[in-house]
């Protein structure tokens, strides 16, 4: 099991080490000039020069990307020796073009926003979706299957955006029931925090519980005929305890498989659920960079979501090895 | 010496798992230093229970698998080693009949390009051409050859069997080895295909390696027998001395585990029973691999693997044979 | 005088696309505690669906089941599921041809077992696991304390059936059904199981069900046999009568065309022509003519009536269903038959 563990760790630092290189490749391949973008509209060819020095762009490419993976792991210092001297602490991701913040303290910033919609999404959508599956298994055929399937398959087909929206001015312009979707802290005020995030909650929710919905149904499904089900049965175990004790439990582990993967998708920022809600997160702070080609920040949020997918894909691997004693006992 | 096949030191091991991150691999000895001899026109049996390598050695004669020591002879011509390429022009001279009439077949061809496809694999024409030679090979292994246009799920286990026979028989070969080509059909079809393949041997004069785990069968086809055992051979015998009178003692277990069907004659043959169950190719025993069911296990059957030696017309591998 | 199992003309039918699927037709046996009954059939006889009647297994799908099942003089066809499922792995239990499959992948053994127990009996679980231990040690299986917390893929073949009869052993039923339990056994292994079987009825006087296909395995197990073809039964006997005795043109055909270890191994084996028929299409009238080499002293019946499952002489226990007449069938059996068995 350890053995496990060390060799999915060791491959997710190389994919991560990989992953790393091709971001930093290629917006530094772009064909904008990163001084000019960070000097801004007014800039003088001095000055252009000047943050070329201090960016360290004059190095070639693997001395620049050596110096911000020796940045990540340690600290950097920008303009050593001189009186300019500025000292980036570990993990250093650089600054930003457009505010000159830090972008790690800029990624911690925004990290709270995207973690609660990511998380209480998929504690809503898991729910809501197993539940719904299970209970579609279990009638398979009736009224009840085809309903809570035609729903799965409408909310699939249907955009965050638009059914955001809608929500949004259902619920808070009309109705006033709830306030403008946004971000409190939850230690700070727990209820305005449900509140703001309710929304973007039940829209993410809405649409990704379908999936769950169908995976839970067919994997039920295809459980339900197996041999040790049969056995089960033949045990004269009640009817409850074999569908969740024995079907669910054997159905289980491709959805959580593909829970982890949406989870740490999301924690690298859900995109247009912040930008449709105006949530303060990852994702919007990522789309804002893009549009401000605001490279230090672009290349620190990518390579922080996927920091969050690797992790996900890792923690899921550990999942399943705890789910399927045939992975961790050979 | 009028053989066909000859295998020497026959040896195949596979890679298994690693068990730490910088460990040793498990290596499973499925197949360990074989030494055998197929005469033409000769049917004998490869007997075992599961584990002990008789499959991997029919894929091993028809190079299916590349070995991993030894030598296999074939018509006075070393085949080891030789390419897929090389090997196309001998498999027309040794074919092979799977045990699972269902997944042998592709679902996707009808029964004529299936049975043709050995011509066109190896680029061969029939005289008269290959349909009318599918036919013939049809009506051979007793089907219809009205029905070289269907396909394999519109036959029964048995008559796709025949199929996989007839698609066998194509390049008139001189050897075929049968991998358990009656374990997957029905009680009252298997005698039909054993009879069939009886019938093939001496019309056509076609040797058979002949793979099986069940004596009762293996008795009404072959005529020498060669009991496997963990990777290795225990016993090579004439068809009637094996039953009659069989020399190590795991052949006798073998023999004594068989069920009989005359409720009278239970008890009329001598009942042993091993305990225990097969142990695992990836850490067999030290010297003979059996001695850990063996009753009559010594000192020297820890240390020492007993060599294949001839005992009257048998070849015994055992310190103590009976 | 009941017996401890009778079943009376239990017909067994299946809804499919293709029409109404008879699984099994109109079975009557009957089996007493301590004796083992034989069902023997090839693949599309019936006698798994058999099995799983006797248990109730097919309520609540689209089977539909007629007759009665009577075990200790109560009727499990005729109660509902709720019922049943209080009697199953208590009164009556069952084991699979293949244990891999039928044990759950992701539990240990030693919980399949206590849970087969503590379904039936309030006791902790502790108890219940200590159980488990005395069962697997009960079947043989070495180290049970260790084992008790392996996992079903950490057993071989032999064991693993071990430990499913362990479980299915383990509330003491009075009836056990063991559909084809060594098929996917090795032969020394197999013989390992069939030995168990024979001990632990005589310890618990269970009365066993045992399905399969091989003559040689009922023949040492059984102390009656029921051989079946295309869903109904068609002969019905001791072991003796039906194995040494038959009656039956395809008890003939088994018996002469399967390889043994004695006989003339030269002969060719006297094979039965066909194939089993799919049980969508069975042929008319008995189902066993279009294979039948003696359809000839009989004539039209065999094709257009259903012979009765009737005493093979008047007053004998040994019954068959064949359409040849006493005297026909005596007489090839003593001229075509005994020479070849």
């Amino acid at each position: 099991m350890l053995n496990y563990l060390l060799r999915r760790i060791v491959s997710g630092v190389v994919v991560m080490g990989i992953v790393s290189a091709i971001v930093f490749g290629i917006f530094y391949i772009l064909p904008a000039d990163p001084a000019r973008l960070s000097c801004g509209k007014t800039c003088s060819a001095e000055q252009i020069i000047k943050i070329r020095h201090t960016l360290e762009l004059d190095q070639t490419l693997p001395v620049q990307y050596g110096r911000y993976i020796k940045g990540i792991f340690v600290g950097r210092t920008y303009l050593k020796g001189t009186p300019a001297e500025l000292n980036c602490s570990a993990p250093c991701l650089g600054y930003s073009f457009q505010t000159d913040q830090p972008v790690t303290s800029l990624l911690k910033d925004r990290l709270p926003a995207t973690a609660s919609i990511a998380f209480g999404a998929s504690i809503l959508w898991l729910l809501i979706g197993l539940s719904s599956g299970i209970v579609s298994a279990l009638r398979r055929g009736t009224w009840v299957d085809k309903f809570s399937q035609g729903v799965a398959l409408g909310a699939a087909s249907l955009q965050i955006y638009f059914v955001g929206l809608v929500l949004q001015f259902i619920f808070v312009n009309k109705l006033d029931w709830l306030p403008a979707p946004g971000y409190s802290s939850p230690f700070q005020y727990p209820l305005d925090w449900m509140k703001q995030m309710a929304l973007p909650w039940i829209t993410l929710a809405f649409l990704l519980s379908a999936i769950y919905s169908r995976l839970t149904r067919a994997g039920m499904i295809e459980i339900m005929g197996e041999d040790y089900v049969r056995t089960a049965r033949a045990k004269g175990l009640s009817n409850r305890t074999i569908n969740l004790k024995h079907v669910l439990r054997g159905a289980i582990t491709p959805i959580v498989t593909v829970f982890g993967l949406d989870l740490g998708g999301l924690l690298g920022g859900a995109v247009i659920t912040e930008y449709v809600f105006n949530i303060p997160g990852l994702g919007k702070l990522s789309t804002d960079a893009v549009s401000n080609l605001d490279l230090p920040v672009i290349t620190g949020t990518v390579i922080f979501s996927a920091f969050f997918i690797i992790i996900a894909n890792i923690f899921v691997d550990l999942l399943y090895a705890v789910l399927d004693p045939k992975v961790r006992i050979q | 010496m009028n053989s066909i096949l000859k295998v020497e030191g026959l040896t195949k091991h596979f890679p298994g798992n690693k068990h730490s991150l910088f460990g040793k691999r498990d290596v499973v000895q499925a197949v360990d230093g074989l030494t055998f001899e197929v005469e033409k026109g000769e049917a004998i049996a490869l007997v075992g229970e599961s584990g002990c390598g008789k499959s991997t050695t029919g894929r091993l004669i028809t190079r299916l698998l590349e070995p991993t020591a030894g030598t296999i002879t074939f018509e006075g011509r070393d085949i080891t080693h030789l390419s897929n390429a090389e090997m196309r022009p001998i498999r027309a001279d040794l074919q092979i009949i799977f045990q699972d009439p269902y997944a042998s077949l592709n679902p996707r061809h009808t029964v004529g390009t299936i049975v043709a496809s050995p011509f066109r694999i190896g680029g061969v024409t029939p005289e008269g051409g290959a349909k009318k030679r599918v036919q013939e090979l049809l009506e051979i292994v007793g089907l219809n050859p009205e029905h070289y246009n269907r396909y394999p799920h519109e036959f029964s286990g048995g008559q796709r069997q025949r199929i996989g026979i007839a698609r066998a028989l194509a390049l008139r070969p001189k050897l075929i080895v049968a991998d358990e080509p009656v374990s997957a059909l029905d009680v009252s079809i298997q005698a039909q295909v054993i009879n069939l393949l009886k019938d093939l041997q001496k019309q056509f004069d076609i040797a058979f390696v002949f793979i099986a785990h069940d004596l009762a069968v293996v008795r009404h086809f072959a005529q020498r027998v060669a009991v496997m055992y963990l990777g290795n051979i225990v016993e090579i015998a004439d068809r009637d001395t094996l039953y009659s009178n069989p020399k190590h003692p795991y052949t006798k277990a073998l023999l004594s585990a068989v069920p009989e069907v005359d409720p009278d004659a239970i008890g009329s043959r001598e009942r042993i029973r091993l305990t225990g169950d097969v142990p695992n190719p990836i850490n067999p025993p030290s010297g003979c691999r059996f001695r850990t069911r063996c009753w009559k296990a010594q000192d020297i059957c820890a240390s020492n693997p007993p060599e294949l030696l001839h005992i009257g017309s048998t070849q015994v591998a055992c310190h103590f044979p009976e | 005088m009941s017996s401890f199992l009778e079943v009376k003309n239990l017909s067994v039918s299946f809804p499919t696309e293709d029409g109404v699927v008879r699984a099994v037709d109109d079975m009557s046996f009957s089996l007493e505690k301590g004796k083992t009954l034989g069902i023997v059939g090839e693949s599309g006889s019936g006698k798994s669906v058999t099995s799983l009647a006797i248990l109730g297994l097919h309520k609540g799908s689209s089977a539909e089941v007629s007759g009665q099942i009577l075990i200790d003089g109560q009727d499990i066809n005729a109660i509902p599921e709720t019922e049943v499922r209080l009697l199953r792995g208590k009164l009556m239990s069952m084991i699979f041809q293949d244990a891999l499959a039928a044990l759950h992948p992701y539990y240990t053994v030693g919980n399949q077992i206590a849970e087969a127990y503590l379904v039936h009996n309030k006791i902790s679980k502790a108890e219940a696991k200590k159980r488990a231990i005395e069962m697997l040690d009960r079947v043989g299986i070495p180290e049970p304390q260790k084992r008790v917390d392996d996992y079903p893929h950490q057993f071989s073949g032999g064991m693993r059936q071990r430990a499913m009869i362990a479980m299915a052993l383990s509330c003491n039923p009075s009836l056990l059904i063991a559909d084809e339990p060594t098929t996917a056994l090795d032969v020394t292994v197999q013989a390992q199981i069939i030995d168990l079987l024979r001990d632990l009825q005589k310890e618990f006087n269970t009365a066993i069900i045992l399905i399969t296909h091989d003559l040689g395995v009922v023949s040492e197990t059984a102390d009656d046999i029921l051989l079946m073809y295309a869903g109904k039964a068609i002969e019905y006997g001791t072991v003796r009568d039906v194995l040494q005795k038959p009656q039956h043109p395809y008890g003939w055909g088994l018996l002469t065309s399967i390889p043994r270890l004695t006989g003339d191994p030269n002969k060719s084996l006297a094979a039965i022509p066909g194939t089993p028929p799919s049980l969508i299409s069975v042929p008319g009238g008995c189902a066993f003519h279009p294979r039948c080499s003696y359809v000839s002293k009989v004539g039209e019946a065999c094709s257009s009536s259903i012979p009765g499952l009737l005493p093979v002489t008047s007053g004998a226990h040994h019954l068959v269903r064949c359409h040849l007449d006493t005297a026909a069938r005596e007489e090839i059996f003593r001229s075509q038959v005994a020479p070849n068995l």
